[in-house]
């Protein structure tokens, strides 16, 4: 009885602490009014009026959807191309934590916290596209399983994906609170969450191609294969990979105060690294692209405005990038690299919205275009995030080194599992 | 027959084998269609009339000469509506509304199974399911399910086949009120074997096409014509595979992926750590 009462009120002692410590540590660090501060507060508030809006009087008082095009900027853009582009994580933690690749893991932390993050903020734009949101939850709790849409993997498959997310990301979490045991815990997991990510992300990249399939009447021949869901994957690799260099680089700008010694000595090697796997992966979609447009015997519609807009995206957003990142990494020219990310990173929007928008009832004549409030919804999306990590880096050994203490943890963690190995070992040769 | 179908069938095969019982549930219920005959419509509008008295919609205007000029669709506040074409001089009058697939692709899109097909045939909605994803609308072959955009409790609209009065033993607004007799309802085999037995008996009067025979894997609603049905901006494109068809590989190879990646991956990772244990005496890094 006593003992239940002192826990109680040491847990109750522990949770002020936190409170406190957490509230302490909301408040900005560094100037707040900034030009980027006030800027994205406007468009974030403006955002925020245009979604009261939107949420009493229907989406179409602020978008320009309509009958011919359900589908507009919110989901083209926010969820298909944000997704793509947070690729990246599942790239990285396959190569470090199944490969074992010791080069990138300075980067393995920020690289997560931007995939988690890209997926609570785009993929959460999703919601507020829903017509009906409160009938959210249905398909989660099972009130009607649609097991046969391609949607509703997608849908678990994100859910489950952040959780995952999460996992890999805690460990950060735990050492900014100093919870040492937490974080123990939450460092064993990681390789399941890895493992688990890895395979949703595969499905779930490819999956949002496979969103298109149905609309096999409606997309243009020359972006309509039914190797969507394969290309969306393998461009995925690229596009995730693309961001990596791209946000490396703006961040290692902006928080120069908080980056470590070590991603600082590497950044230029990872950069290297990275850019090889890119012009690896873009060589095997540009291949893929050519098989389907062969196969497809799609040579007349090159003869027309939308061949030309297809070559363009083609040619000057894959295979000149590919070639860019070749050159790159053979002759180490870090700044030619960085050019190929931006155009790659431009292809893939080019490509998810063809496929997602511009392509799609190529046919109609009247077109849609977003409006500037579904415009500045999205860039309020892309702030929120921007703050959120910034709030997360500044305060979370995400760059900087982790405490003594986390890596005393992990070198002893890797300790015991030798000594476990070399065990199980002695214990084989005994019984043999 | 899609994966859940199948599991259901089979699941009833394996439960009907075991209790030796006769599997008399899973026989199948024949599947209602309606039968448009382009080449009797009058283009009185009747159909449009009383299907919005129906399904409690917005009386539709009646300035037919207007709306005649321009090709409409169906729309959030109008279910099926009537177009006109001139043909070598000839006025023909073609209704148009959801076909109610044999194997609907908005069905197969919805994550809520709020859009589903009954078995006795009409495609129908459920509003306390349906999150408004607009899906369908993106992988219905003939654009039908329409979306109240400037609601904030918006619904999804098309044609039901008039569910709620089939329930009742009645016939849909729209056949019964038809004043020509251009539109029958009824077991979707007899109509074809109505529509073959017109076109064979006047093969002068009609093409010899049934639309929605074949189309998308088969529709509910059926078109006879006198001309192709290209004139009426019909698609033809569309193929006969239904359109679940096409994500059914996908949606095959997730289980797979599910169970086989997870396996690899765990592997590969052993691999790669026992490596480094014994040729650099380091373990993999544990965080
Ligand atoms: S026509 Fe479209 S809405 Fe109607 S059943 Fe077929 S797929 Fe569904
Ligand atoms: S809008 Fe409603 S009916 Fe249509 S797919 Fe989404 S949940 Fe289903």
């Amino acid at each position: 009885m006593d003992t239940n009462k002192k826990s109680l009120s040491f847990m109750i002692s522990e949770l002020k602490r936190f409170f406190k410590f957490f509230f302490s540590e909301l408040k900005p660090k560094g100037k707040v009014f900034t030009p980027f501060n006030i800027i994205t507060g406007i468009i974030m508030l403006t955002g925020a009026v245009l979604l009261v809006i939107r949420f009493a009087f229907g989406l179409g008082t602020i978008t320009n959807l309509s009958q011919e095009y359900p589908w507009g900027l919110w989901i083209g853009f926010d969820v298909i191309t944000g997704v793509a582009f947070a690729g990246g994580a599942y790239v990285l933690t396959f190569i470090v934590y199944i490969m074992r690749d010791e080069k990138y893991h300075p980067i393995i932390r920020v690289t997560v916290l931007n995939g988690f993050l890209a997926y609570v903020f785009y993929a959460g734009a999703l919601l507020l596209d829903l017509g009906r949101p409160w009938n959210v939850i249905n398909p989660i709790i099972g009130n009607s399983f649609g097991v046969s849409s391609v949607l509703f993997l997608v849908a678990w498959h994100f859910l489950l994906y952040m959780l995952a997310e999460f996992i890999e990301f805690s460990p950060a979490a735990a050492e900014w609170l100093g919870w040492k045991k937490t974080r123990k815990v939450l460092a064993g997991l990681t390789l399941g969450a890895v493992i688990f990510g890895i395979t949703l992300s595969t499905l779930h990249q490819s999956g949002l191609g496979a969103l298109y399939l149905m609309a096999k009447a409606k997309i243009h021949p020359l972006w309509y294969t039914e190797f969507i869901p394969i290309l969306f994957l393998v461009s995925s690799v690229f596009a995730g990979l693309s961001m990596v260099i791209f946000e490396g680089s703006i961040s290692h700008k902006v928080f120069k105060h908080r980056i470590s010694e070590e991603i600082h000595r590497s950044h230029n090697d990872i950069v290297i690294g990275l850019a090889k796997i890119c012009a690896g992966a873009m060589f095997v979609y540009i291949f893929l692209k050519a098989l389907v447009f062969v196969h497809g015997q799609h040579w007349t519609y090159l003869n027309s405005g939308w061949g030309l807009w297809y070559l363009v995206e083609m040619i000057v957003f894959v295979a000149i990038p590919c070639f860019i990142f070749i050159e790159g990494y053979q002759s180490k020219k870090i700044n030619l690299i960085k050019f190929g990310a931006v155009l790659t990173l431009i292809g893939i929007i080019l490509n998810r919205l063809n496929v997602s928008v511009i392509a799609f009832k190529w046919y109609e004549a009247v077109r849609y275009y977003p409006t500037w409030g579904e415009i500045v919804v999205t860039l309020a999306v892309i702030s929120a995030e921007i703050w959120v990590f910034r709030w997360i880096v500044n305060r979370m050994p995400i760059l900087s080194d982790m405490p003594d203490w986390a890596k005393r943890q992990d070198q002893i963690g890797e300790l015991e599992s030798v000594t476990q190995k070399s065990e199980s070992l002695k214990w084989k040769a005994s019984i043999t | 027959m899609d994966r859940r179908n199948f599991l259901a069938t089979v699941g009833t095969a394996v439960g009907a084998s075991f209790i030796g019982r006769n599997a008399k549930a899973s026989e199948k219920i024949e599947m209602m269609g309606i039968l448009i005959d382009t080449t009797k419509c009058l283009g009185c509008r009747s159909c449009e009339y009383s299907c919005a008295e129906a399904n409690g919609y917005p009386e539709p205007s009646d300035d037919s000469d207007k709306l005649f000029n321009s090709h409409r669709k169906t729309s959030e506040n109008s279910l099926t509506v009537v177009n006109k074409f001139v043909i070598d001089e000839n006025e023909i009058y073609v209704k148009e509304q959801c076909m109610h697939c044999a194997q609907p692709a908005c069905a197969a899109a919805c994550l809520t199974r709020a859009m589903h097909k009954t078995k006795e045939g009409p495609v129908v909605w459920d509003g306390s399911k349906c999150m408004g994803c607009r899906f369908c609308m993106i992988s219905c072959p003939f654009d039908i399910p329409k979306f109240e955009y400037f609601s904030a409790n918006p619904k999804i609209s098309k044609c039901v086949m008039c569910w709620e009065r089939l329930a009742k033993g009645e016939i849909p607004a729209c056949a019964e009120n038809c004043p020509n007799e251009a539109i029958v309802f009824g077991k979707r085999s007899d109509l074809i074997h109505e529509a073959n037995n017109r076109i064979y008996s006047e093969p002068d009067a009609y093409v010899k096409h049934i639309y929605g025979e074949h189309e998308v894997g088969g529709t509910g609603v059926l078109y006879l014509s006198s001309v192709s049905f290209e004139n009426f901006k019909f698609r033809t494109d569309l193929g006969e595979e239904a359109y679940p068809e096409f994500t059914k590989e996908f949606l095959y190879g997730v289980p797979v992926i599910l169970t086989l990646f997870p396996a690899f991956l765990l592997a590969l990772s052993n691999s790669t750590k026992r490596e480094k244990t014994f040729t650099e005496g380091e373990g993999g890094n544990g965080h």
